[in-house]
């Protein structure tokens, strides 16, 4: 497999007249041809920054990165023809009409016209083509600029947050166009916060936190080398939950409280659970380890999980992957 | 050039831009019809009136200073208050002034140029802002670029459609301009006084006229591209005409300064379009035996003008090609 998409050391700081931040420091990586990749990390984190980058609009401090073989931004024009792209739902004149929209864009990038029509009805839109954009739902114009990206058949998709404001069928119409598309060789980069969604339709992931890479491959290794180490843990009925609920947090487990239920993020051994319980005649119904799934990984990896009676800023995520668990 | 017709398109298929060029035309019609009937044609018939006029202001102008006369030299009354007196003359009242209005074309027509290039250059100035300011706050530039990653070729080439319909636009205007004011001139007036020298300056006021349009339009788009909005640039000429109309025609006359009008925008504009302007300072003396009192005077001239346009054109234009090279689109 030969990689697309590639990044290396990326770096950029914005600078104002509040002063510089760092919003992507040495971040990295790699997307192989024909696959669906999911770029994720917590708001704020640069995702954006990092797509940006690649497509020219912004210049960064530092780094390497090269789209379907050819160093950008150097050679950006040569490949742009084969980049599809929307940039955090793109916004477009409102007094055109879609028709009008796509028809320009097409005749600026020297695409056939047969393409309007054709993603046109691809999205859904064909009987509201010649509305004006301006009287477009917030989904519309989501998907306005999907077809805006697929206009030029390109080899690489790049998509931004695509999902936003979509319905639940637009969304599930969207998963199965990423993977036809995928099917027909084209590689997909995408980035969500929905990240069931990224579960099923992603073949790797890439996640991003404060600028860094914290996590990357296919979604089955990713998950794998993070195995959620958090089980599940019923008391008998009528049992204070509270009182076991400090206790172990007293002796430093991560507990999310739950309706009739708790959860230990960072059991390495259960036992311990038991044993600390049971010193205090409390006896728990029910033990089972969790399934580590993508968002539990991605929160424990970013260090976003949201910890009861504090109020997490946008900036506090983790800088590099929390070591260790607790109890072993 | 398929994204130089892209942008010739974009710009005509905004109904902005067709809006304003449709009230541009409705204001040069209403011109044209208003000098169309305040001016007539003059013929033996007015001449004789004029004259029949004239005659008669003068009999009752003089009929008035021999009463005047009569009662300040009659008994008891003060003999001093006759010397002042003035005794009318027949040059007093001329025969030409009682004329009715007439469009002579050498002598009117220029200003009516003028008032074409003004008003083409004010839309120019409006439009070229707003169609880089309404790409640019839209998000239309970026998506625009994700295509073409060109910066720079894809910001002139918009300007190049801006400038490109304009000079069409301009052209046209003034050719049916010129049609319309000549049979106005044979219907109400006359065209008699032109000969080939005084249609080639016409035409050349005319050109002028187009660069003025074209300077304008890249002054509008210029300024909208470097604020990233049409409210940008419509806000730092409406802060520069009000700083230079008022502000620093005041402070300079406060302060006494030579020639404060020099520093007037429409003064250079009149010194390009009417090739130059006299300035006089009537505060200096220069004393000649022959003509007594001579103001001190600066010419103003058009390539004067012509080189401070040229300058703003390039200043503007060059200013916003930088930031577009260099800028974080975001
Ligand atoms: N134009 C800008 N000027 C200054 N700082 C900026 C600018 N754009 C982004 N940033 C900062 O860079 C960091 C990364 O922002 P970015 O938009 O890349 O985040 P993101 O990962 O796309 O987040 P989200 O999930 O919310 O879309 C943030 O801290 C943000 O405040
Ligand atoms: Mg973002």
């Amino acid at each position: 497999m030969t990689a697309v998409l590639e990044i290396a050391g990326l770096q950029k700081t914005y600078r104002s007249r509040k002063g510089v931040r760092r919003a992507l420091d040495g971040f990295d990586m790699v997307v192989e041809a024909g696959q669906v990749h999911g770029f994720l990390g917590p708001n704020g984190s640069g995702k954006t920054t990092t797509l940006r980058t690649l497509l020219g609009l912004i210049t960064p401090n530092g780094g390497r990165m090269a789209i379907l073989g050819r160093e950008v931004p150097a050679h950006l024009s040569e490949v742009a023809g084969q980049v599809g792209a929307i940039v955090e739902s793109p916004q477009f004149f409102g007094n055109f009409t879609a028709q009008d929209t796509l028809s320009l864009l097409a005749e600026a990038g020297d695409v056939r016209k047969e393409r309007v029509t054709a993603v046109l009805e691809l999205v859904g839109l064909r009987d509201r083509a010649k509305d004006r954009v301006k009287t477009y739902s917030l989904g519309m114009k989501q998907r306005l600029a999907v077809a805006s990206a697929l206009l030029k058949e390109p080899k690489l998709l790049i998509l931004d947050e695509p999902a936003n404001g979509l319905d639940p069928g637009g969304i599930r119409e969207m998963r199965s166009l990423m993977r036809n598309l995928a099917e027909s060789g084209m590689t997909v980069v995408l980035s969500s916060h929905i990240l069931g969604e990224i579960q099923l339709i992603c073949d790797s992931v890439t996640i991003i936190s404060a600028g860094r890479r914290v996590a990357a491959g296919s979604v089955a290794d990713v998950l794998a080398s993070h195995t959620s180490s958090g089980v599940k843990v019923r008391l008998e009925p009528g049992v204070d939950m509270r009182g076991a609920v400090e206790l172990l947090r007293a002796n430093g487990a991560q507990v999310t409280v739950e309706h009739d239920h708790f959860t230990v993020g960072n059991a390495g051994n259960p036992a311990q659970i038991t044993r600390i319980l049971a010193e205090r005649e409390i006896y728990v119904s029910e033990l089972t380890p969790t399934a580590a799934d993508l968002e539990s990984v991605f929160l424990q990896l970013t260090g976003t999980a949201p910890v009861e009676g504090r109020n997490r800023q946008v900036d506090q995520s983790a800088v590099a992957a929390p070591t260790g668990g607790w109890g072993q | 050039m398929s994204l130089y017709t892209a942008e010739t398109k974009r710009l005509t298929k905004r109904r902005f831009t067709r809006l304003f060029l449709l009230g541009t035309t409705l204001i040069l019609l209403a011109i044209a019809a208003g000098m169309f009937f305040t001016n007539e044609k003059v013929g033996p018939s007015q001449i004789a009136s004029a004259q029949a006029q004239a005659q008669q202001d003068f009999q009752r102008a003089t009929e008035q200073y021999q009463r005047d006369q009569a009662a300040c030299q009659a008994p008891g009354a003060n003999p001093a208050s006759c010397e002042g007196m003035y005794q009318p003359t027949q040059d007093d009242f001329q025969a030409q002034w009682y004329m009715p209005p007439t469009f002579d074309f050498r002598e009117n027509f220029p200003d009516m140029v003028t008032t074409l290039a003004a008003l083409l250059a004010l839309v120019a100035f409006i439009v070229g802002a707003s169609f880089v300011g309404a790409e640019w706050s839209s998000g239309g530039m970026m998506n625009l670029l994700l295509w073409r990653p060109q910066r720079l070729q894809v910001l002139g080439t918009k300007l190049l459609a801006l400038l490109v319909l304009f000079t069409v636009l301009t052209v046209v205007y003034s050719a049916i301009w010129t049609g319309i004011f000549v049979g106005i001139a044979e219907a109400r007036g006359t065209t008699d006084s032109m000969t080939s020298g005084a249609w080639q300056s016409i035409a050349l006021m005319e050109l002028r006229g187009l660069a003025l349009v074209l300077v304008a339009a890249a002054i509008g788009f210029g300024l909208a591209s470097l604020g990233r909005h049409t409210a940008m640039a419509l806000g730092v000429t409406i802060g520069a005409v009000i700083v230079f109309q008022f502000g620093l025609g005041t402070v300079l006359s406060l302060a006494k300064v030579k020639f404060a009008e020099a520093y007037l925008i429409p003064v250079w504009m009149i010194a390009w379009m009417d090739k130059e302007i006299k300035l006089e300072d009537y505060n200096s003396c220069n004393y000649s035996s022959a003509g007594g009192c001579q103001p001190d005077s600066l010419t103003l001239t058009w390539p004067m003008a012509g080189g401070l346009l040229a300058g703003i054109f390039v200043l503007i234009v060059g200013a916003s090609m930088w930031a577009m090279r260099s800028r974080d689109i975001t």
